[in-house]
């Protein structure tokens, strides 16, 4: 049917509540690694589209970084128009089915929602990932073929920053090279975002898509050892996109933290997800979980890892946080699945010392408990240690959880790349732009540890101003 | 793919591959490393660059088969591909251009030695090289070391070459003989570094050892590399390898290296079991 015809606002919407998103059961899903939400089916996601408004001013659609045409896809949906929604969202989002997983929609597209205000919003994610996932069992995209622009676009780290600017500089006739310094594509998406969030089959097929489009992508090449910004340009590449993200772990700086036992986040997701420890032995790479667990702080990269130590068998799996609930970072929804799942929480404690026996294994983790005082310059009530109130959690294992910083490799060996006084790349425009010329750069590299929707907004900005510049400078 | 090019039994349990990785060759200097995994479902290991032709476009590594993935690695032959090969990472050994300088080699840590040794004596650098192992056989690229060294001195645990002993035992001979030394490289066993660092501490003789952690990803990014040099937390990976010897907390160092002792035993042991009792998946009939 003619897409013409179908636009959202010629149907009355239908008044129902929010359809509940499917979900494995909580005990059960607490010891594996298969996906919490399973995802809606056709008559779920159809009767969840009915929903729409179709607002004249999608306000939705402003709330999304990669620009989605959020009605348009809906309305399909409602047709039943399955294929036709996907190439809607496809069209200016590279990675729909992690984006319908990951993206905190509430906080995007769904809280702009105008049924919000009196009711639920449209379940928007939900419905991307029922598109996508729907057009993955039809198989492969096979995209119309491109014409080549004759340009040479290189793009260091395959993030979701790196994927979206490939995608959509592909789209564009660009010849894209992506380099990864691991093993497999992806960057947090296979290293950090676990499998029971993020099958990594399904970032193996998005970055199929992305192939299917002719980009190219080299693993196993760490841009600032294995070759550099300059080598790069000399290979003839016509403009540079850095995203390489926030990938150096923070420690406290408290006692105890080079014992046996103690990891960072970073390495716990990555041996655990990567490396697919919860599969050793007859996976090569081991993990030590013990009985007890405590992960310190209250990010999604926390709720990642105590899930996690959960599903690796630990008895007891705790998220040990300085201030209270209401202040922590997570997304509700993972905060929520992590009570389900048993996770225990220990709030306005702070850690002062991870204590061990003398084989230097970790035995303890000493906390003092906290109050929260006035707000502090992140707009949170700043948290004061109470006196005398130190105790110690029985763990084996501590996870620190504390945030991460931008990879200096690419920065120190590039000159005229500047950074800021945290590590992050300087840009000097909205688009990315870097301090050196035909150099761009967005995500977490500029920004700091932040959410896969915003380096994908950057990815997006970067690709049309590459794209720009290249076609002015013909 | 990363193919062997050319495999040598340097002894039955020390094997030196060398490689087709042209980007890292081009790239490689003494003192870093490389990550490589052989299997899809591998670990990535670190493993010391051993020497790199960036003609040629090979870079040379020595594994000696201790733990799973290495005893597995030992099966590999020539025209057999390896499946991730990262580099060069860390940072190259500072390179000084006044000698002598003295290199000791302990076990297979002589491998990481020789490109140090040939680098140096490009530069005219004065080097004295020290190598041992337990027994003569276990004595590894000695020709090669005698060709890029001014002087080569040998230890055996056993006497069964050189000097009956350490190799600390020759340098402290060396360092008491009023020898000119500026500085001193070893690598080997984290034992062997420590004792380097405890003979010349007391002569105040810089000594740089190159540690040898467990590490996940070789770019600064899960920390399992760190120790404690000079009462600083560093990342091997990205701070090192190479450190000072009179800085390094070579107890923690220690205790570190052995956080999966147990998951080794028992991969090793189940690796052992599926290749030499009986036929075997790999074809080798059990042989080996």
């Amino acid at each position: 049917m003619p897409d013409n015809e179908t636009t959202p606002a010629k149907r009355l919407p239908v008044k129902r509540p929010r359809a509940g998103m499917p979900t494995q059961d909580a005990k059960a899903r607490g010891r594996n690694f298969n996906e919490v939400a399973l995802g809606y089916g056709e008559e779920l996601a159809v009767g969840e589209a009915e929903r729409c408004l179709g607002c004249k001013k999608p306000v939705c659609q402003e709330g999304c970084p990669v620009e989605v045409r959020i009605p348009e896809f809906l309305g399909k949906v409602r047709d039943r128009d399955f294929r036709g929604a996907y190439e809607t969202v496809k069209s200016t989002n590279s990675l729909p089915a992690v984006c319908g997983r990951v993206c905190p929609q509430e906080t995007q597209c769904e809280i702009k929602c105008v049924l919000g205000k009196k009711a639920e919003p449209v379940a928007i994610g939900r419905l991307e990932r029922f598109v996508s996932d729907w057009a993955m069992g039809q198989g492969q995209d096979k995209p119309a073929p491109i014409k080549p622009n004759g340009k040479k676009v290189a793009i260091v780290g395959s993030g979701p920053a790196g994927l979206t600017c490939a995608g959509d500089l592909a789209k564009k006739g660009y010849k894209v090279t992506i380099f990864e310094a691991l093993h497999a594509p992806g960057g947090v998406l296979i290293y950090g975002i676990p499998e029971f969030r993020l099958p990594k089959q399904i970032v193996a097929e998005e970055v199929g898509n992305l192939e299917a489009l002719g980009v190219e992508v080299i693993c196993d090449v760490v841009v600032g050892r294995t070759i550099t910004v300059d080598e790069l340009f000399q290979q003839g590449y016509d403009a540079l996109f850095l995203g390489t993200g926030a990938g150096l772990p923070m420690f406290m700086n408290i006692p105890g933290e080079t014992l046996n036992g103690v990891y960072s986040a970073n390495e716990f997701l990555t041996r655990t997800n990567l490396m697919k420890a919860y599969l050793f032995p007859e996976w090569d790479t081991p993990i030590k979980v013990g009985e007890s667990v405590a992960v310190i702080g209250a990010g999604n990269v926390a709720m990642d890892s105590v899930r996690c130590a959960l599903r690796l068998g630990a008895k007891e799996a705790a998220i040990v946080y300085r201030r209270s609930e209401a202040e922590m970072p997570a997304r509700h929804e993972e905060l929520e699945h992590a009570k389900e799942e048993g996770i225990v929480f220990h709030t306005l404690t702070a850690p002062v010392r991870v204590r061990g026996n003398a084989d230097g294994w970790v035995t303890g983790l000493e906390c003092i408990k906290m109050e929260l005082g006035e707000p502090d310059d992140s707009g949170r009530r700043r948290p004061i240690p109470i006196k005398g109130s130190e105790f110690t959690l029985n763990v084996d294992t501590v996870v620190m959880a504390l945030g991460t910083s931008p990879n200096p490799l690419v920065s120190q060996t590039t000159p005229g790349l500047d950074v800021d006084k945290h590590g992050c790349l300087v840009v000097r425009d909205e688009d990315g732009l870097t301090t050196r010329d035909l150099v761009w750069a967005a995500g977490d590299a500029v920004t700091g540890a932040a959410t896969v929707i915003l380096a994908m907004g950057g990815g997006k900005k970067a690709a049309t101003a590459i794209d720009k510049v290249l076609q002015e400078a013909k | 793919m990363f193919i062997i090019r050319k495999k040598r039994d340097l002894t039955p349990v020390t094997k030196l591959f060398v490689v087709d990785a042209p980007l890292v060759a081009k790239k490689a200097q003494p003192g870093q490393f490389v990550i490589v995994r052989i299997a899809p479902s591998g670990e990535r290991i670190p493993l010391t660059i051993a020497d790199a032709d960036a003609k040629a476009g090979t870079v040379t590594i020595v594994i000696q088969e201790v733990g799973k993935t290495s005893r597995q690695m030992g099966l590999l032959k020539e025209g057999d591909g390896i499946l991730d090969f990262v580099g060069p990472l860390g940072r190259p050994a500072p390179l000084t251009d006044k000698g002598p300088v003295v290199l000791v080699g302990g076990g297979f840590g002589v491998a990481p030695i020789y490109p140090i040794a040939k680098a140096l004596r490009a530069k005219g650098v004065k080097v004295i090289s020290i190598i041992g192992a337990r027994s003569q056989d276990l004595l590894i690229l000695e020709a090669e070391m005698a060709s890029v060294s001014d002087e080569l001195l040998v230890a055996t645990d056993d006497g069964t070459k050189g000097h009956k002993g350490f190799v600390t035992e020759v340098l402290k001979q060396l360092i008491d003989s009023g020898r000119d030394i500026e500085l001193v490289i070893a690598i080997g066993p984290m034992v062997m570094m420590r004792a380097v660092g405890k003979t010349t501490e007391p002569y105040k003789l810089k000594t740089l050892v190159s540690v040898d952690p467990i590490m996940v990803d070789g770019t600064g990014m899960c920390g399992a590399c760190r120790l404690t040099v000079g009462g600083k937390v560093k990342f091997a990976c990205v701070d090192g390898p190479i450190f000072d010897a009179h800085q390094v907390d070579f107890d923690e160092a220690n205790r570190r290296g052995k956080m999966y002792a147990t998951e080794q035993k028992l991969a090793v042991d189940r690796f052992e079991k599926a290749h030499h009792s009986g036929p075997c998946a790999c074809g080798c009939g059990g042989g080996h």
